[in-house]
């Protein structure tokens, strides 16, 4: 494991192990603060009352305006604070495109770097029982295709903790996909301040001969399940959740292509132009003669979100979905 | 009260004349293909606003300026050298070529950056006053925007942000009567802008923004009120913009008998017949300010010629700051 190893860790859901990441880093550095509507109180938990713990002027409530505070973390970002800010529903982030995307991601390229963008925004994407299509959806690939800023897609308390208090770190602008659906996920979680996972390194989740299984967010447990029950039939496929997908471990998921010769993408978001869209071009231009097949993705429809409990439970992927895609993906290109 | 002092009324003098020098040998070169691209938007006539403003300002509080910005950063203390440099594409520009005029930003004399949208800084000039209240200095931070640019949403959210924090912020509105081709009148159904500061209970100020004592004035009691904590102003400043909304505009839209009178708004000749009626300064002083100013611009423009082209092997360097794509 690339990570920082700690012998003590505490039993954590995933929105306290965000929560205390938040915590630590604005304890180890005065210029990390947070911004968002309504984070006091905060809807799903990671920042509430934090305020109590940290000093009221950590961690400011603003007014519902995306484009004031992005565009205003921006600004404290570039002046040399470390600005957090939580888009309360990443569909939210719809609002302030133009402080992301010709901002945030420019502004040191445009400058020729005279200044970093030190910015993180949090934002819960996903599927929860009949959020609708405003609130539920998975915009990672949208942001994937613009250049200059980072995406991380924690799928397990221990990312979560780990990998924002990289972002927090890093001098540029990231994008942290919390998942909605995983919030109340739990597993043990190193207590030690100076944990961190670092960007850019995949896990390999679960080891296998036939096939690689390359799922996003919250996707990845509905992944290692499918592989599980895969498992019973006699196919052995191996799991790989990059963790960040800007910058990418390309070096873990050739390898594992390589191995298996076999690769299915599995995300929550749309199908046209997703995640599993630029994975497949990668893998194909850079393993195209370790593969026995063609990539298969599992995705999204290509639709908005509906909220019938019955119609969105069809509308994402599933264990069962994952497993029939990988189990037609193995025995049509033995 | 600041008082016009020689000193001071030499420096806005010195100040309007570089901006003028250095746009119109700018208009020349987009004219001759001396410098790449179209979108060239100069502030010729309209100098006085940026320098009535940034002389309010100390060398280490911020601006955020528009589209519109080579007089914003002159007027803040940025070298006319490298700034020709970068409307040239050249590496020694202030941005290495990477951003032209319509981003030219130097972050070393407090300029955060031009910005090619409409309405961007006005969200981005309340962080930066939120950041300094927050590392507990006492910089300033000031937005420039248009007239157009008072109808963005940006303008309400970041009017309102600041307002409700009280952040060291002066708003500046350059009103030139025009978004684009569009006159005010048809984009908007208020006459003075600063009305608006009603909204969000700060002050709202309009000066005539061709005189650059004037725009000094309420400047300097502007950015007092932020520094001292007592929160943002909208100031309009009325101005004309000589030239069209970029240097390829055929600025049809605008009849000749309107343009007949943009010499009467010209804030240099305003300043100089004042010099010389109140006895600020006298005719061989300016004439000595203006051919320095003369000969900064040539070894400008001497300097960006002889610079070198940057190399495209540079630009994953800059899309993050570690370097990785």
């Amino acid at each position: 494991m690339a990570e920082t190893m700690a012998a003590e860790t505490e039993f954590l859901t995933y929105f306290q192990a965000v929560r205390l990441a938040l915590k630590e880093e604005m304890e180890l550095d005065p210029s990390v603060f947070l911004m968002g509507e309504d984070i006091r109180f905060s809807i799903f938990g990671p920042t509430k009352d934090l305020h109590l713990e940290v000093g009221e002027s950590r961690v400011l409530d603003t007014p519902i305006t995306e484009s004031a505070f992005v565009g205003a973390a921006v600004g404290a970002a570039i002046t040399g604070m470390r600005p957090v800010v939580e888009i309360m529903f990443a569909d939210f982030m719809t609002v302030c495109m133009d402080q992301i995307i010709n901002q945030a991601a420019k502004i040191r390229f445009m400058t020729g770097g005279q200044v970093k963008v030190p910015l993180v925004i949090r934002a819960p994407g996903g599927m929860l029982t009949s959020s609708a299509a405003q609130h539920s959806q998975c915009l990672e690939a949208l942001f994937m295709h613009i250049p200059g800023l980072k995406i991380c897609v924690p799928s397990g308390p221990v990312d979560a903790k780990g990998l924002l208090k990289s972002a927090i770190r890093d001098d540029d602008p990231v994008l942290f996909f919390e998942h909605k659906a995983l919030y109340f996920a739990s597993e043990e979680v190193p207590t030690d301040p100076q944990f961190t996972v670092p960007m850019g390194q995949a896990a390999v989740l679960r080891e296998g001969e036939d096939v690689t299984v390359f799922a996003v967010s919250g996707m990845v447990s509905s992944a290692v399940s499918a592989a599980n029950s895969l498992a019973r039939d006699g196919i052995s496929a191996e799991v790989i959740d990059p963790r960040t997908l800007v910058p990418l471990d390309k070096q873990a998921l050739l390898a594992s292509v390589r191995k298996t010769g076999r690769l299915v993408t599995v995300e929550e978001g749309c199908l046209t132009g997703g995640v599993g869209a630029e994975i497949s071009a990668l893998v194909t231009a850079e393993a195209w003669s370790d593969l026995k097949g063609p990539v298969v993705r599992v995705a999204a429809k290509d639709q908005p979100v509906p909220f019938s409990p019955v119609l969105e439970a069809a509308c994402a992927p599933t264990a069962q979905t994952i497993a029939a895609a990988v189990r037609e993906c193995v025995e049509k290109n033995r | 009260m600041p008082e016009f002092s020689e000193e001071l009324v030499i420096r806005l003098y010195k100040t309007m004349y570089t901006i003028r020098g250095f746009e119109e040998k700018v208009s020349e070169y987009a004219r001759t293909g001396m410098v790449p691209g179209f979108m060239i938007h100069l502030s010729v006539g309209q100098e006085a606003v940026p320098a009535g403003v940034c002389a309010a300002l100390r060398e280490d509080d911020y601006i955020v300026s528009t589209h519109r910005g080579h007089g914003h950063l002159i007027a803040k203390g940025a070298r006319t050298d490298r700034m020709m440099a970068e409307l040239k594409g050249k590496e020694a520009g202030y941005c290495r070529g990477r951003g032209g005029s319509m981003h030219i930003t130097s972050v070393e004399v407090g300029g955060l950056g031009a910005n090619g949208i409409v309405g961007a800084g006005l969200v981005i000039a309340p962080g930066a006053a939120l950041s300094a209240r927050m590392r507990g200095t006492d910089q300033v931070a000031v937005c420039f925007f248009g007239d157009g640019a008072s109808n963005q949403g940006t303008f309400h959210e970041g009017l309102n942000l600041a307002a409700t924090w009280k952040l060291p912020v002066v708003f500046v509105c350059e009103n030139n009567g025009y978004g684009f081709s569009t006159p005010q009148r048809a984009h908007q159904s208020i006459g003075r802008i600063s009305r608006r500061a009603e909204a969000y209970e700060m002050p709202g100020i309009t000066v005539n923004g061709d005189d650059v004592m004037e725009v000094f004035l309420a400047a300097s009691w502007a950015v007092e009120r932020a520094r001292s904590g007592g929160g943002p102003t909208l100031l309009e400043a009325t101005t004309c913009r000589w030239h069209g909304h970029f240097e390829d505009d055929d600025d049809d839209y605008r009849s000749a008998e309107e343009k007949a009178t943009f010499p009467a708004h010209d804030p240099i000749a305003l300043l100089e017949r004042r010099c010389i009626e109140e006895g600020l300064s006298s005719t061989a002083q300016l004439e000595r300010i203006r051919s320095e100013v003369e000969e900064e611009i040539a070894r400008a423009c001497a300097f960006a010629e002889e610079s070198e082209e940057p190399s495209p092997e540079d630009d994953a360097g800059l899309v993050f700051a570690g370097g990785e794509r």
